[in-house]
């Protein structure tokens, strides 16, 4: 489905993630943000941009994951995406939500 | 969904039937899939030119689905273990010894006391194995007197030890991450365990909280669906989306990332899952130690003439025993077809069969793949049954106690079962929609 954000017309599934990673830029990242009530930081995009390096190279994304490869710990990563952060990341970085699931 | 390309095979030699060179076909592991791969190799392969070995360092042969039951006094510790070797046909060399390293640049395989296997295809089937040492305070001094595993016959027994005893209180059955063997067997403790203390009418004694890492029941919607009424009706908790930190023995609680708490008198935990150690030793695995496989294929994605199958494969399909029955079939006529040089068929789908016992004498049929979830449905004749896909009922409850035996005399000795084929079939089922 179509959904506006900003100036923007992105096509999203029906909880929210884009289908479409080319359709993405930091403008509609901030906003999905801010409807997660989150604000944007340097730290925030930091681990943005490790998630979309991972989706572009194909490899699964898990917490396990982003605890071993040094980025973040997770409690910092809890704070700055509070709730769900895989979950809420994934979203604002334009990526599918992971299958961690089987 | 898009297939991998199949790697060009290098040339393989030509078999001559007067030269004593044999070649050597290496099986590592024998558990379920190992054990159904000797057995289906056995008769396939020409002895004169083909001499087959499987590799394990344990003597005993579990019945895994067993560990389900034997918390709650169904099974007995008999029924889930027999002697190894009965399932490992003659003709096979059955070396009982840790497998110390695969080199795959040298194609061979080292073992502990210093002798060396040359494979000319080799087959990883070790399997995946609880890592309770990956969360904190988990496998501490309280590891196997409140805070328990059932994925061991270890802890299995020392969990129905406690639990004859048990007088009551907070019961949290828990899943740590995924992805984990048998998806289903932590709701099916959960059922369990709501029928047993209702049998023993302490019921109300005992408070049943199930904990896990996903937005929900299961990893699939449907049956998400399902589980989550069923789990609603028994009177047990659900907490969702929990990503464990640490398990605070000390004050009976598991404590997430979000600093969300969970007190517990007894935990059940389904620790982390990983690959065996000698995977990781052998740098073939990924973070997990599941060794990265070609997901129609079988073959490994790093060496042509090394195949993975069972637990041990990184495959995005159920760890379970009937994955490794419908993927030994396939995995057999490929390695047939590898060895004479033709294209590798891929086939394997994802297939998956479950039964899901829900306690009181009842249990649920799940059939998926990769790509169709499970739905509601007859199994295994389309409209006929007699087992009922995605509902309760007796009969399925049946099939799965049924299913022990079909265990132990013909799924590990890789005899067919009739009308269940490797691949999914899609009839007699209703589907809505498909996931991509």
């Amino acid at each position: 489905m179509d959904k506006t954000i900003g100036q923007a017309t992105i096509s999203v599934d029906q909880e929210g993630y884009l289908t479409d990673f080319s359709q993405w830029d930091k403008e509609i990242g901030t906003e999905i943000a801010k409807e997660q009530g989150i604000e944007m930081t340097d730290k925030h995009w930091e681990i943005i941009d490790y998630i979309q390096d991972r989706f572009k190279a194909e490899e699964p994304l898990s917490i396990r994951g982003i605890k071993k490869s040094g980025v973040i710990d997770i409690k910092q990563f809890y704070a700055l995406f509070p709730g769900g952060p895989l979950k809420k990341a994934t979203m604002i970085a334009g990526i599918p939500k992971p299958k961690s699931c089987i | 969904m898009s297939y991998l390309p199949i790697q060009p095979l290098t040339t393989f030699t030509v078999v001559n039937h007067n030269l004593d060179i044999m070649k050597n076909l290496v099986i590592l592991g024998a558990g379920t899939a190992g054990t159904m791969m000797a057995n289906h190799l056995v008769g396939k392969l020409p002895k004169n030119e083909w001499k087959i070995t499987i590799v394990d360092q344990y003597k005993t042969h579990y019945y895994q689905p067993g560990f389900l039951f034997l918390p709650f006094d169904i099974y007995t510790t008999k029924q889930v273990k027999k002697n190894g070797a009965k399932f490992i046909p003659k003709d096979v060399r059955y070396i009982q010894e840790k497998i110390e390293l695969i080199v795959p640049e040298e194609n061979k395989v080292q073992l502990e006391k210093g002798e060396e296997l040359p494979y000319d295809i080799l087959i990883v089937a070790t399997g995946t194995k609880i890592a309770p040492e990956e969360i904190e305070g988990m496998k501490g001094p309280e590891w196997h007197k409140s805070v328990f595993d059932f994925y061991t016959y270890e802890g299995a027994k020392a969990l129905r030890d406690k639990f004859r005893e048990w007088e009551g209180g907070k019961l949290v059955v828990h899943i740590t991450e995924m992805p984990i063997k048998c998806p289903v067997a932590p709701l099916e403790f959960a059922f369990l365990a709501d029928s047993y203390f209702k049998n023993k009418g302490m019921r109300d004694k005992v408070d049943i909280t199930f904990v896990t890492p996903l937005g929900g029941a299961f990893t699939k919607p449907k049956a998400t669906q399902a589980l989550h009424h069923l789990l609603t009706d028994k009177g047990i908790k659900e907490v969702t989306d929990f990503n464990i930190e640490r398990v605070d023995y000390e004050n009976n609680k598991i404590v997430d990332y979000a600093e969300t708490e969970v007190p517990y008198d007894i935990l059940v935990t389904v620790p982390t899952n990983m690959g065996d150690a000698l995977i990781e030793r052998s740098g073939m695995g990924d973070d997990l130690n599941y060794v990265p496989t070609n997901k129609a294929t079988l073959q490994t994605e790093a060496h042509e003439n090394i195949f993975a199958i069972g637990d041990a494969t990184n495959l995005p399909a159920s760890k379970a025993g009937s994955v490794a029955h419908f993927e030994a079939e396939i995995l057999t006529e490929n390695i047939l077809r590898y060895i004479k040089g033709e294209p590798l068929k891929e086939e394997f789908d994802g297939h998956a069969n479950c039964f899901i016992e829900t306690g009181d004498g009842k249990a649920l049929l799940i059939d998926f793949n990769y790509t169709h979830e499970p739905v509601e449905g007859t199994f295994p004749f389309p409209g006929v049954g007699p087992l009922n896909l995605l509902k309760e009922s007796r009969m399925n409850h049946m099939g799965k106690l049924a299913f022990r035996w079909i265990y132990w005399n013909m799924l590990i000795k890789g005899i067919h079962i009739p009308f269940v084929s490797a691949t999914m079939t899609e009839k007699g089922k209703h589907f809505e929609e498909t996931e991509a």
